[in-house]
């Protein structure tokens, strides 16, 4: 929804207003359901807040300093996970869904194993990296305030367990849960794709079925050497679907809702409750205030199954978002805002940077120093080098690749509209 | 771009050296705890009746290897609360015992719980845990389950309880993820009306505030038994205050 209200390009049959659910199942099933730009035409928006879900999430990866004030999760429920996945779900959904309906199922799926496979070389990537950080900070440092902290290292010892778990994905450090996450989503993408296509809202609705379940039967994946995959994909595929269900004509259909001001005051009432709650967590003080019975009915708010406060909390910010920020607002034109979607439109490569920085981010702090000046200059410069990097990649797609003609002009290429994580 | 480039790079400069002079002015060594951290609503009854009539205190800590420093046991913070308690109630009798149970998460300290109360008959018990927790990943819903059993059998079996949670481990922050346990122990804490000494938070306050480098590669025991000093006395302040012990001394 971050993206949407308006059809992205209005086809004949879609401009029926549709508000309620069976409505909306007549439009689907009597006109084409599946709405897409023209080709070239990009969604600045989705760019832009997938770039700014990059920051935010490399931000939050660091020890917390100035900027980490800054970063979405300190005023509500959600955080930049949940933008990052819906964005991915809708670009995903809108250029394999795409390449499913000129291509056909086959050669739609085949483009997306290649993609699952480009994100599954990265995560791989980014263990090696990771591994090369721990071995050589688990020889250099020992103090005694953390042996028992320390003892965490002791993975190392069993490397031929743990090199092959990870690569299973059930071995995941801290902040690289969200590749695999974004793996399987893409892995059942197809099926998804196709279900989309017969009936979109169907399709919606199994997920959010899937969603329930999940949450009654506490259903989970299991992770190496124990506990739970951080995210949890039987939850959070909600958001990837619901992404996707938006790209596929549901934000078109849902424009006449997200443009009322009844929806307009109750996501603010919602965002504003959950702003308030937060501050709690920051100021103890006003911890006093909030009713025992509202605390022990909303805690804990749990990350790892996607927890219904926090999906509501990104619908509001969604909602919000798309009424005040327009598609064509020319603010996304400004060069101010260039390094964002510049960051945005190279994701996949973008994320994997800005995990690796931040690992090197923490590596610096605690081999160089660790002041708060310093935890500054960090996160600075980690953001400077995303945004460069963003750049040298737009750069080598425009010029340096500009013999090799082919790469502009297949359909569904990843890239186009970012498919990427 | 290049001249917004400048600018940016002007800033973050200027914000450098502006950290780097107001670092440079509170450089000195302390280790103070903001009240919010040191502020419960809950409280100790049992502790403030015994300090009130003048009974034995017994305090029993129950943790994992992190309530500890490796050969210099006196110098870890459970014998420098006795320490710091002994200064603040003078006519108190005060007996402190440490439970080690390393490697051990919070649902196979929990079953422990209730024996060793038996055994030792403590007017509080502190507990640290969620270390080990988290370092495993155990499920954050099973470690809340079994912090909460551990509360509820403390309490029925007549103590009072303190909830000690995680030490802040920057350098390990990219391995373990804390918050998850963080939160689930001040639910439990909520829930029970029990205290919770954040030493998360404080130690955290300390690092921000250029109190201790916790990044510090240091070998040797120095900045561990320094830590390990201010906790205590920051425990000891926070027993005294939740349990209303000036007050309670004055009467």
């Amino acid at each position: 929804m971050t993206s949407i209200a308006d059809p992205i390009a209005g086809t004949p049959g879609d401009t029926k207003p549709a508000l309620a659910g069976h409505d909306a199942v007549k439009v689907a099933s009597s006109a084409p359901a599946i709405v897409f730009p023209a080709i070239g035409e990009r969604e600045l928006r989705l760019d832009l807040f997938r770039g700014l879900a990059l920051w935010l999430i490399f931000i939050d990866h660091l020890p917390p300093n100035i900027l980490t004030w800054f970063t979405i999760r300190n005023y509500g429920f959600s955080d930049a996970t949940e933008i990052f996945i819906f964005i991915s779900g809708y670009t995903a959904a809108f250029v394999y869904g795409r390449a499913m309906l000129q291509a056909g199922f086959v050669v739609a799926t085949a483009r997306i194993l290649r993609r699952v496979w480009q994100i599954y070389v990265a995560h791989v990537f980014l263990f090696t990296i990771f591994l090369a950080e721990i071995s050589y900070v688990a020889t250099s440092f020992e103090n005694p305030l953390y042996s028992e902290e320390m003892g965490i290292m002791d993975f190392l010892k069993q490397p031929d367990v743990t090199i092959v778990q990870a690569l299973l994905l059930r071995f995941r450090p801290v902040n690289m849960d969200v590749l695999p996450l974004y793996i399987v989503l893409m892995l059942f993408l197809p099926i998804i794709l196709w279900l989309m296509k017969w009936r979109a809202d169907v399709t919606l609705a199994l997920s959010a079925l899937l969603y329930a379940v999940t949450w009654h039967f506490d259903l989970y994946l299991t992770a190496y050497p124990n506990g739970v995959w951080f995210f949890n994909p039987l939850a959070w595929q909600l958001l990837f679907v619901f992404g996707a269900w938006c790209a596929m004509g549901g934000a078109a259909r849902m424009s006449r809702l997200l443009s009322s001001p009844l929806t307009m005051w109750i996501c603010l009432a919602y965002l504003f409750a959950s702003f308030c709650v937060t501050m709690t967590w920051y100021v103890p003080q006003l911890g006093r205030l909030m009713p025992r019975i509202i605390e022990q009915w909303m805690y804990p708010i749990d990350k790892t199954d996607l927890d219904v406060l926090r999906f509501a909390h990104f619908l509001a910010l969604a909602a919000i978002t798309v009424r005040f920020l327009p598609r064509d607002w020319p603010g996304l034109k400004s060069p101010w805002l260039r390094p964002l979607i510049l960051c945005g439109q190279h994701s996949l490569e973008i994320f994997c940077l800005g995990v690796f920085l931040a690992f090197a981010g923490h590596f610096v702090l605690a081999e160089v120093s660790g002041g708060a000046a310093m935890h500054l200059l960090v996160s600075v410069s980690g953001i400077l080098i995303m945004w460069g990097m963003a750049w040298v990649i737009s750069w080598y797609k425009h010029s340096a690749d500009k013999g090799a003609s082919k790469t502009k002009s297949i359909p569904g290429n990843a890239d186009l509209a970012g498919g990427g994580a | 771009m290049r001249s917004a480039f400048r600018t940016v790079l002007a800033a973050l400069l200027a914000a450098f050296v502006a950290g780097g002079y107001a670092r440079a002015e509170d450089a000195g060594q302390s280790c103070d705890v903001p009240a919010y951290l040191l502020t419960s609503e809950s409280s100790l009854p049992k502790v403030a009746e015994a300090v009130k009539k003048a009974q034995p205190l017994t305090i029993l800590v129950v943790g994992s290897r992190s309530s500890t420093i490796a050969s210099a046991d006196a110098s870890a913070y459970p014998a420098r609360l006795q320490a710091a308690l002994k200064e603040r109630l003078p006519s108190t009798p005060i007996t402190l015992s440490v439970e080690l149970q390393s490697a051990k998460t919070a649902e196979e300290a929990a079953s422990t719980l209730v024996k060793l109360v038996e055994a030792k008959r403590p007017t509080l018990v502190i507990w640290q845990t969620g270390t080990v927790d988290a370092m495993r990943s155990v499920d954050p819903d099973d470690f809340r389950g079994a912090v909460d059993e551990g509360v509820v059998a403390l309490q029925t079996a007549g103590t009072d309880v303190i909830l000690v949670n995680l030490q802040y481990s920057p350098r390990t922050e990219t391995m373990t993820s804390a918050p998850p346990y963080l939160d689930n122990m001040r639910v439990v804490a909520q829930q029970h009306e029990v205290p919770l000494f954040d030493r998360f938070a404080i130690m955290r306050h300390w690092n921000d505030a250029g109190d201790f480098d916790l990044f510090s590669t240091a070998h040797g025991s120095d900045l561990a038994k320094r830590v390990h000093d201010c906790l205590g006395r920051a425990l000891s302040k926070f027993v005294i205050d939740t349990a209303h012990l000036d007050a309670a001394q004055q009467n």
